[in-house]
């Protein structure tokens, strides 16, 4: 099913979410710049970034149940190969992509196929064990620069074209990879190959009795999942401008998992609200104290305590009494 | 709370002692340092430093009203970016004093200074500042990381040491650490081991030095790895073997040490006790303020502040960049450290002194002085900096 | 080098039963109430922190000790009532998020009642003296006392669980939860109390360490990934499989940082193996977890998870 065809008919309330959403961002430069602070855009771009990484994640985690705590070695692995290619001379963001996809592919095809052996708690501290793996590994590369990372004096290039030269360009961009990265999984959560996905997470076991291996297709989607929070990685590295290994520490996982979570799971539009939401708090949150961290915590207990499902949990639970 | 509240009073108080006359845009002073996390203490000891150099001037820079910002850089080298980029452009900051750690100075040197804001490094002093990537809107006003190791390395030198074992964290600024000692160390290296970062047990470690018997230890433990392994030293049984360290023994780590670092030697640019002008009175001040013995930390902040107080009022506006940098350079302030002075590649020259953990009489712990080690300091990158 | 080598077994036998003190808190909880608990890392820290307030109040070591133990007891109490308790049967990734909130809340809480500087908590006098061992070589009296302490806890923990009645009524509620309820046993009374002892315990070992480690926010996140490495490798809900996996975990890292590169010599150049020496040691433990898992993808004495 196209999101097309969904479109033709009474769209699903998640996409509609989805696509009220693509529009508020949208239109947040030119609102922030009429307020007088550009500088959100800045902010923004960072949000789309995590909203990226969240929706590879939500793949895995929400369809199939299988919580990667290491994910956040996909988001380094992209901004390396940025980094790696600007070094060699190399701007343009579509060859970058494509770097940042064979080294993250290969990396998540061997560390996928070994963890998907495992199930549950085994399979979060397996993946958090390879994520751990690639930190200490970057740390040691001292010609990467180790912990000292590698700062980037200028961003990629599209085609020759320094279109996220401005915050404005890279933002935009990053919307545009937001959306096709949420109509690409989409597509793949709606088709047959999601379906068994999620098929494998409700009872492994009948799927098995009805056919279906479950391993290929878990193994496809952890390969997904990996590609695309290696193509936020590229863009993460471009709105800081800096690479480094701080990008894989289990605590970003961690991060990564709290969004997701916070969204409400299972959910595209809820991993975009989600990032959205947390960088949001983050960043508000710190403007008020020094001790936001206090707060932040306070509100992720008490979100799961009263609102199972998250933040769509609790817009449902909102349009549902108003009848929506 | 109280830093808060201070906070908020000090931007009331710069706003509010606005004088009659026509006023220009007051001088934004951004503070970007770690507050988070564990080594969050360096953070706080470089941040009242500032803040302390601020109240001594009134709230005023160069007789220019002060707006000062302090910001979390987090320890995550992206968010500092992210903050320091909304300090200069957002907030119009014309400084920024900080960072504490070396990989965040990586990642907001090119923000700050692409906004034509001057950064000035209250404590991280990386090599590739001090060489090719010296930047003329960068001023280091701590050391360069490298110049600790080789004090070290130089009083062992001078006391005849013939072979030493050395550790550090195995990171960049461990093995930097480690390369400086070993440039400037004349003796045998009877060992040489980093341990993995956040460790916590070095038994193991101690067991190695134990077997070895060197003549002397030198280690950078930073934080927390310090104190455990200070901690663990004594424990050892190892007191009959000197532990000469950086980093590892100072105010910000001595009230958990305590007894166990008595008579530890360290090498530093400052010490509570160094006969400076000035430096008494701003050790006595901060003790009141923050209830705290100041480090090497406060020092930095508090000499960036003043460094950037003697530019405003030399130049008497914040808008000429060019007169401000000479002035920058030029370095006419009273520091905290007596006699200072910056090379070529805006990294200071200085004084450099073998120093000694002690026990006051009122039972707090500090650093004092032994002797001078090296007068009148630069670092070995100067060469390597475009900037003559 | 023998006598050397001995002596970083005993090292790694010491900081595997270390772990174990606080990762035997964990699996319990984990393997009894199927609760995920990620702030049993901070429980660790404020235990230590209590410790390190009480030794300072009363100036005595075994006192600080005495009291620390009724406070974690009671902060875990609170925290059950007040947020487990709802979180039982919810999936484990609402676990995951509430439990990631408390640990924000609580290291937050700690900064600010204590200051961000690591605290210092002295060693009693009767444990602070060293014994010789081979050569130059000491080991340090209250070492010998922690790897006492976890001894007895673990042989404690074994008795509870398998010969006394309280301990039949964990196995069985872990087993069946429903059904334990329907014979007549309060299953809310047996999970709290098994949820404050398994924080009492962490608490305990961070107010065990806190003479020989910093006490500062931080120690809680580095502690936290290791025990569940070390749980993870012995398998869930497994007292027995907690120890060894601690044990296996203590020894292989020590040994192996310690006496890696020297091995490594034998094969390659001294730069190149000091290099990969010093690559691979933070690695270990997670090397060590993943082959444990590819042979025995439930840990080594933990229940295989069917689903």
């Amino acid at each position: 099913m196209s999101v097309l065809s969904s479109l033709q008919r009474r769209p699903e309330p998640s996409l509609q979410a989805a696509f009220a959403l693509f529009a508020l961002m949208a239109l947040l430069p030119p609102v922030v710049v009429s307020l007088g602070d550009p500088f959100l855009i800045v902010v923004g771009t960072r949000m789309l970034v995590f909203a990226i990484a969240a929706l590879s994640l939500d793949l895995i985690l929400g369809y199939g149940a299988l919580v990667s705590f290491g994910h956040a070695a996909y988001l380094g692995l992209g901004a390396y190969a940025v980094g790696v290619m600007m070094r060699w001379g190399i701007d343009d963001l579509i060859l970058q992509i494509l770097a940042a996809l064979a080294v993250a592919l290969p990396f998540a095809a061997v560390t996928g196929a070994i963890s998907l052996r495992t199930r549950g708690i085994y399979f979060i501290m397996i993946t958090l064990a390879f994520g751990q793996m690639a930190y200490f590994f970057f740390v040691s590369l001292s010609s990467l620069g180790g912990d000292d990372g590698m700062a980037l004096d200028h961003r990629s290039t599209l085609l020759g074209a320094p279109v996220m030269a401005s915050d404005a360009g890279l933002y935009y961009t990053t919307l545009v990879v937001l959306i096709l990265t949420f109509v690409g999984l989409w597509t793949v959560t709606r088709s047959r190959f999601g379906r068994v996905l999620v098929g494998t997470r409700e009872s492994a076991l009948r799927m098995q009795a009805i056919g279906f291996r479950p391993l290929p297709y878990q193994l496809a989607a952890y390969l997904i999942s990996a590609g695309t929070c290696a193509v936020a990685g590229v863009f993460l590295a471009n709105q800081a401008l800096y690479v480094s290994p701080a990008y894989m520490s289990w605590q970003r996982s961690g991060e990564l998992i709290v969004m997701v979570i916070l969204g409400g799971i299972g959910n595209l539009a809820g991993a975009i609200a989600g990032a959205l939401v947390t960088i949001g708090l983050e960043e508000g949150l710190a403007r008020f104290s020094d001790h936001w961290r206090l707060g932040f915590g306070l509100i992720l207990v008490l979100v799961v305590l009263y609102s199972p499902g998250g933040v769509t949990g609790l817009i449902r639970r909102l349009t549902g009494r108003t009848g929506a | 709370m109280f830093r808060n509240l201070a906070h908020v009073g000090l931007l009331f108080a710069s706003v509010s002692a606005a004088p009659l006359m026509a006023q220009a845009e007051p001088v934004k002073i951004g503070v970007l340092v770690t507050l988070s996390g564990p080594p969050a203490v360096l953070g706080e000891h470089a941040r009242d430093g500032a803040l302390l150099a601020a109240k001594a001037l009134g709230n005023k820079v160069g007789g220019l009203d002060a707006e000062i910002i302090v910001v979390d850089a987090e320890g995550k080298p992206d968010v500092a970016a992210q903050k320091a980029r909304e300090l200069v452009e957002a907030q119009g900051a014309d400084f920024v004093i900080g960072p504490i750690f070396s990989n965040v100075m990586g990642a907001i040197a090119g923000p700050v200074t692409s906004a034509g804001a001057f950064l000035l490094s209250p404590n991280a002093g990386p090599s590739t500042f001090a060489g090719k990537d010296c930047n003329e809107n960068i001023f280091v006003v701590s050391y360069q990381n490298d110049q600790m190791p080789k004090v070290l390395a130089e009083s062992m030198n001078k006391q005849g040491v013939a072979n030493a074992f050395i550790m550090a964290p195995n990171y960049q600024a461990g093995k930097d650490s480690l390369n400086g000692f070993k440039q400037q160390f004349k003796g045998e290296v009877a060992g040489e081991l980093y341990v993995p970062l956040g460790q916590l047990d070095f038994s193991a470690e101690l067991a190695q030095v134990a077997a070895t018997q060197p003549a002397a230890v030198y280690a950078f433990m930073p934080g927390g790895m310090g104190v455990n392994l200070v901690k663990q030293w004594a424990q050892a049984g190892l007191s009959n073997i000197p532990l000469m360290s950086a980093f590892t023994v100072d105010e910000t780590t001595l009230p958990a040490e305590k007894d166990a670092a008595l008579g530890m030697l360290t090498g530093s640019n400052w010490a509570p006790d160094l006969d400076a002008p000035g430096n008494a009175e701003f050790v006595k001040a901060f003790e009141d303020a923050y209830g705290r013995v100041p480090s090497l930390y406060a020092v930095g902040g508090y000499d960036a502040m003043m460094l950037i107080d003697s530019a405003v009022k030399t130049v008497g506006n914040t808008e000429d960049k060019a007169a401000l940098r000479a002035a920058l350079k030029a370095a006419e302030f009273q520091s905290l450290r007596g006699k200072f002075a910056f090379s070529s590649n805006h990294f200071p020259i200085q004084d450099f002194y073998l120093t000694k953990a002690v026990k006051r009489d009122d039972g707090v712990f500090q650093t004092s002085v032994v002797e001078k080690v090296f007068a009148d300091y630069a670092d070995a990158y100067v060469g390597e900096c475009p900037m003559k | 080098m023998t006598s050397l080598f001995l002596l970083q077994l005993l090292n790694g036998a010491q900081f595997g039963i270390l772990l174990f003190l606080v990762a035997a808190g964990l699996t319990l909880v984990f393997g009894i109430m199927d609760f995920i608990n990620l702030a049993h890392g901070v429980l660790y820290m404020v235990g230590a922190y209590l410790m390190a307030m009480f030794a300072a109040l009363t100036g005595s070591f075994w006192l600080g000790l005495a009291l620390s133990l009724p406070a974690t007891l009671a902060l875990g109490l609170v925290l059950e009532v007040t947020v487990f308790r709802k979180l039982y049967d919810r999936p484990h990734l609402d676990q995951v998020l509430a439990t990631f909130g408390l640990v924000l809340m609580l290291s937050e809480g700690v900064k600010i009642l204590w200051g961000a500087a690591p605290l210092s908590v002295a060693m009693p006098e009767a444990l602070s003296a060293s014994i010789p061992l081979i050569g130059p070589m000491r080991y340090p009296v209250y070492r010998v006392a922690v790897i006492v302490a976890g001894l007895v806890v673990a042989a404690g923990l074994w008795w509870l669980i398998a010969r006394t009645r309280a301990g039949m009524l964990l196995r069985a509620g872990a087993s069946n939860r429903a059904m334990v309820s329907a014979l007549g046993v309060d299953i809310g009374r047996l999970f709290l109390v098994v949820f404050a002892f398994g924080a009492m315990l962490a608490g305990f070992a961070g107010a065990l360490v806190s003479p020989i480690l910093s006490v500062d926010p931080g120690m809680g996140d580095q502690i936290l990934i290791l025990t569940f490495v070390v749980i993870v490798i012995g398998g869930v809900g497994s007292i027995r499989g907690a120890f060894v996996g601690a044990l296996l975990v203590g020894i292989i890292d020590t040994v192996g940082r310690i006496f890696g590169p020297i091995w490594l010599k034998a094969i390659m150049d001294p730069a190149a193996a000091a290099q990969a020496g010093r690559t691979l040691a933070p690695m270990l433990v997670y090397l060590l977890m993943a082959a444990v898992l590819s042979w025995r993808p439930a840990g080594l004495f933990g229940k295989a998870v069917v689903k």
